[in-house]
């Protein structure tokens, strides 16, 4: 196990959004303001690690052809709780997500890194598996939901920068999403080829 | 020798010498454009001509910053992206302030036509990709001022909102629009609206100098203004359908859009056939958001959406290659088992 890379792969090489593609549904929908985007990236993260750590742990009983359902009823519990204790302590953040906490239920990043790692890995490799890629999730939705709502609504974590009346608020409408994660996936793909034509 | 030294280009045949480069081109659209602006000035004051010359100058000047800050090659000399600059202040009010210009000026060159690798391949026709992303500040990209309204170049004018066509036509008032504005008036251009689309009569004679240098061909422009003319004559709204279709005809963007926002070659299809349809295609959803959208005017979402259709029309129109049989039978199936033991019988 190799924590530094694991955290390199989930925050940049295997960028679960700008590199997977992953979870896209969610980032392009909740990422108008940066108090949503962290609010959802922390209950992905801790429902993947969680998830991902009980999965790893029913491997050897999860019958082989029942074990997306298994996967999700596990999930399910999880998001469950994340949503009644953002009701209870957050319900600002919990209006705002709206729908969007209970469909992580079927957020692929979930279920594909049960599929992918959880279900082959013991629990700690898969815990931290989990927590770094839904720190690289939560990475995104921090860097887009910071662009939109200050290029879309002249604010930023609800402190306002410029008058409303300069905002392109284009940018905070759901074509403003599909334009900024265009071009952050288009930079990291540049990114990547930077680096691995320098070596 | 060593041939590496010269300065060749390196092309396939036929090799004719030819002056059409996409720099003569779009010359030739930058000159079939001046009558229109200058009816602008005309129509709308000094304004006009300022913002015009800002986005140009706006669009040169990201495309120069984009390309020499990636050190790409400079392609100022194709004139596209003054083109660009041009057609982006035609489609603006002239009330609009020119900071909004400068952002749709960045968002056309940068945006929708570097990062996808420059001209030649943007999916998007620029200009009305960045009118689409101005409409944030939809306040200040719908106050028109009526015609011959002089504004000053700088400085504060009083911007009443002002009827135009295309508000009263989305009402379906006709007997209003015939009171405002008739139709020689309509044809002439002494109308509200964005800053370039105004005068019919000038855009016609640009479109058809740019026919007559061969620069657009008229598969496009004709499937645009027929199929806007067919429908809105049939579904006519008001007692006149032939007023009606005229009304529809000259006022917004409709004649700009055909001759030179439809016909952008980087974003249209390459075979007649498929102009042709692109062109239907175009002025079906022109009118259907005239009709049943939100939005006084379709043109520029109509020209968008059949963009984005370009590359499904020139799939599937492959012209037939020469010395090819014109269709070729599919193989014959294999004989199924029922059929051999007929055939036995």
């Amino acid at each position: 196990m190799n924590i530094g890379k694991q955290l390199k792969e989930g925050l940049l090489t295997q960028n679960p959004v700008l590199v997977q593609l992953l979870g896209m549904c969610s980032t392009l929908a909740i990422t108008t303001t940066v108090s949503n985007g962290l609010g959802m990236g922390l209950s992905v993260t801790i429902i993947l690690t969680l998830s991902n750590i009980f999965i790893s742990l029913l491997r050897k009983i999860i019958p082989e052809q029942v074990r997306i359902a298994c996967y999700i009823v596990v999930i399910a519990g999880f998001v469950t709780m994340v949503d009644l204790l953002l009701q209870a302590f957050f319900p600002d953040i919990a209006e705002s997500l709206g729908v969007f906490i209970p469909l992580i239920v079927v957020n692929c990043i979930i279920l594909a890194r049960a599929e992918s790692f959880a279900s082959k890995s013991k629990p700690l490799a898969a815990a931290v598996d989990g927590l770094c890629q839904g720190l690289g999730y939560t990475l995104v939705l921090l860097v887009m939901s910071a662009i939109r709502e200050l290029l879309g609504s002249g604010s930023l974590a609800g402190t306002r920068v410029f008058p409303v009346e300069y905002a392109a608020n284009m940018l905070a409408m759901p074509v403003g999403g599909f334009l900024t994660l265009g071009c952050l996936i288009a930079l990291m793909q540049w990114a990547q080829r930077k680096v691995k034509g320098g070596k | 020798m060593d041939y590496k030294s010269l300065n060749l280009i390196g092309s396939s045949s036929p090799h004719i010498r030819t002056r059409d480069g996409a720099g003569h081109i779009m010359g030739e659209v930058l000159i079939a454009m001046v009558l229109p602006l200058a009816f602008a000035v005309y129509n709308f004051g000094p304004r006009a001509l300022s913002v015009t010359a800002v986005s140009l100058a706006g669009c040169c000047g990201f495309e120069w910053l984009y390309r020499a800050l990636l050190k790409k090659s400079n392609t100022l000399g194709d004139l596209s992206a003054a083109v660009t600059g041009v057609l982006i202040a035609f489609v603006c009010p002239v009330t609009i302030p020119y900071w909004i210009l400068l952002i749709g000026d960045f968002f056309a060159i940068v945006v929708v036509k570097q990062l996808f690798g420059g001209v030649g391949k943007n999916f998007l026709n620029p200009a009305l990709a960045a009118r689409a992303f101005m409409l944030s500040w939809a306040g200040e990209m719908t106050t028109w001022v009526g015609p011959r309204a002089n504004v000053p170049a700088w400085g504060a004018f009083d911007a009443a909102t002002y009827p135009t066509p295309m508000s009263l036509l989305h009402e379906g008032d006709l007997t209003g629009l015939q009171q405002m504005y008739d139709l020689p008036k309509m044809f002439v251009g002494l109308i509200g609206g964005s800053l370039g689309e105004v005068s019919a009569l000038l855009l016609i004679l640009g479109g058809l100098f740019l026919l007559w240098r061969k620069v657009i061909t008229w598969y496009i422009p004709v499937g645009f203004i027929g199929t806007v003319a067919l429908l809105t004559f049939l579904f006519s709204r008001g007692n006149d359908p032939v007023q009606w279709m005229l009304y529809n005809l000259l006022g917004g963007g409709l004649m700009l859009g055909a001759f030179f926002m439809a016909t952008d070659y980087v974003t249209s299809p390459v075979s007649h056939l498929g102009q042709a349809i692109y062109g239907v295609g175009c002025g079906l959803i022109t009118v259907f958001i005239r009709y049943f959208g939100s939005y006084n005017e379709g043109v520029c979402y109509a020209i968008l959406v059949m963009n984005l259709t370009v590359w499904i029309i020139d799939k599937s129109i492959k012209p037939r290659r020469f010395g090819v049989a014109k269709s070729r039978k599919a193989p014959a199936p294999k004989a199924s088992p029922e059929k051999k033991k007929e055939a036995v019988k």
